[in-house]
């Protein structure tokens, strides 16, 4: 340990940092990829598809970041709009329909803040995820690859265990924007970054994460098939631990696990 | 306020600092109400006898948690739920003991929403209601356990739920734990719907962020005030992507009622009765006294 929460922000913003389009032939066979929300149209910041993992079909839903300048046009960035959340959400109903285990990736700045966004009901769109999420008779695992940014990313992250990349961190808000409420200077985020409790060690303590996924020295960067193989060994266990749980006991546990998170005192 | 008013009088009288000083009235800050919205000034006292909606251009103000309960509810019937809950400090953020504790001092509240049940015109229903004074109503552990458990006691009792929303969305000052609170709300929203139950939300001024991104967007039917600020992303994110000015009425009611997103706007005056039937409409009949 030792590494600060922004020497972590620094490592998954390294520019050869794997995205799921790394990860997906490391460790899937045969993706196809599914688009769409059947409303309105099909967003590129989140993917959706069926692939199979060891043997096990599987539906994959996930944020897309790029590594350069044109994929980060093309997936905007990896901040979805409404219809990336609502294709999420038809593609994990199908997932049900078929008895698939639903794996989601998150990878977000956020959920976009833009007119289209609202005038599509952004608002609605993550909430609805959560609450149907809360609802899917088939099993639900989360990694977080990279950036896990607030409601953007939960949209994605109501599941039966969640897991952290080692260098991955989850937030409410995002250090700069919690630097500019807080001291009113933006450039203050190194200092957020390190009081807000976002590295994955800090999500395992609070009772959010499940599990931390080894990344190869100084980060997955360093060595993609290691990364992949260590993402793949947690998802084998996770799976194994969760396709045989009879389908109310999995919601009560999926249930109970958000429900007792929140500190007070009466 | 007044002061602005009367500024080229004042400006010369201001010539004269000794007279100045001798005519100087005092002028009790709460006797005049400015419009946020159009800049109408009305005396107070009429301001409060029409609710605190704006004569001019029909905007309705904020009002606290108490005010709004007590022009909603029948009098007398609020059981309040867990009202001494208070935060703790999850992720041991500075100062917000002392934030929290001064705020429950001006507010004499204990977080941001009262939850308790109640009836409206002889109907019961569990309500919450939340206050934007304190912290401009962001949710917490509080705001986020009140609100699930709200849920859970209307189900087991076979209640409907009333949700007067107000945000600025998950609470910082509590890190990730604030955000679960959006899953958590979801979570005992959609059991209470899978009992059969009717949940109400009326979007007050103003509902932002991560609670119009969970359980304020996810009610059987939606209500709203008119004129009330309800989106997802704060109006100076978007203009700082977007480079450009917003028009005024983006993010309003009536920009959710034109998109979709709104059953109906509800003038304030009309919120008892208009609940009052929707939940007839639902078979709650009430007792009659």
């Amino acid at each position: 340990m030792g590494i600060t929460a922004w020497e972590r922000m620094e490592i998954i913003r390294h520019k050869n940092r794997p995205t799921i389009r790394d990860y997906i032939p490391l460790i899937f066979k045969d993706f196809y990829e599914l688009h769409g929300d059947r409303l309105f149209g099909d967003d590129h910041a989140i993917i959706g598809g069926i692939a199979s993992f060891k043997e096990q079909p599987v539906t994959i839903l996930a944020q897309v970041k790029g590594k350069n300048i044109d994929e980060n046009k093309d997936s905007n960035f990896a901040m979805p709009h409404p219809e990336g959340y609502r294709k999420a959400l038809r593609l994990a109903k199908q997932a049900e329909k078929f008895h698939r285990p639903v794996i989601c990736f998150v990878d977000t700045p956020g959920a976009f803040c833009g007119i289209a966004a609202e005038e599509r009901g952004q608002g609605e769109a993550i909430a609805k995820n959560l609450m149907e999420f809360f609802r899917l008779k088939t099993p639900v695992i989360t990694i977080v690859l990279g950036e896990g940014g607030s409601g953007g990313a939960l949209a994605l992250g109501v599941c039966d265990e969640l897991a952290m990349m080692e260098n991955a961190v989850y937030s409410v808000i995002s250090p700069r924007g919690c630097a500019s409420i807080l001291w009113k200077d933006a450039s203050r985020e190194k200092e957020a970054a390190n009081i807000l409790r976002i590295t994955a060690k800090d999500l395992l303590d609070l009772g959010v994460a499940e599990e931390i996924i080894e990344e190869p020295a100084g980060g997955a960067h360093n060595n993609y098939g290691q990364a992949a193989e260590n993402i793949s060994d947690y998802l084998a266990g996770a799976l194994g631990r969760l396709v045989d749980v009879p389908v109310d006991d999995l919601l009560a546990n999926r249930y109970q696990k958000f429900r007792k998170i929140g500190e007070f005192s009466e | 306020m007044l002061e602005d008013l009367f500024k080229t009088v004042k400006s010369r009288f201001d010539t004269d600092p000794e007279h100045s000083k001798k005519s100087k009235v005092s002028i009790p800050s709460d006797l005049l109400f400015k419009c946020p919205r159009c800049g109408h000034v009305m005396f107070m006292e009429d301001f409060v006898g029409a609710n605190k909606v704006c004569s001019e251009c029909n905007y309705h103000a904020r009002l606290s948690a108490r005010e709004r309960l007590n022009i909603t509810i029948d009098k007398g019937s609020f059981v309040e739920y867990d009202a001494d809950m208070v935060s703790a400090n999850p992720i041991s953020f500075e100062n917000y003991e002392k934030k929290i504790e001064a705020l429950q001092k001006k507010t004499g509240l204990k977080d941001a929403v009262i939850t308790g049940e109640c009836t409206i015109k002889t109907k019961p229903c569990v309500i919450a209601v939340m206050d934007s004074r304190f912290m401009m109503a962001s949710m917490g552990s509080v705001v986020g356990e009140k609100i699930s458990r709200a849920f859970e006691r209307a189900a087991e009792k076979g209640l409907p739920v009333v949700i007067f929303t107000a945000s600025g969305g998950a609470r910082m000052q509590e890190g990730i734990v604030s955000l679960m609170q959006m899953a958590k709300t979801s979570a005992a929203v959609a059991r209470h719907s899978d009992a059969g139950l009717l949940y109400i939300t009326v979007l007050t001024d103003p509902t932002t962020g991560g609670v119009t991104a969970s359980f304020a967007s996810i009610g059987d039917i939606i209500l709203a005030e008119p004129k009330v600020l309800v989106g997802f992303a704060g109006r100076r994110v978007i203009e700082g992507t977007i480079k450009q000015r917003l028009p005024d009425d983006f993010q309003s009611a009536e920009f959710l009622l034109q998109h979709g997103f709104v059953d109906m706007i509800v003038e304030r005056q009309n919120m008892r009765r208009t609940l009052s039937k929707l939940l007839r409409h639902h078979g709650y009949v009430g007792t009659s006294k």
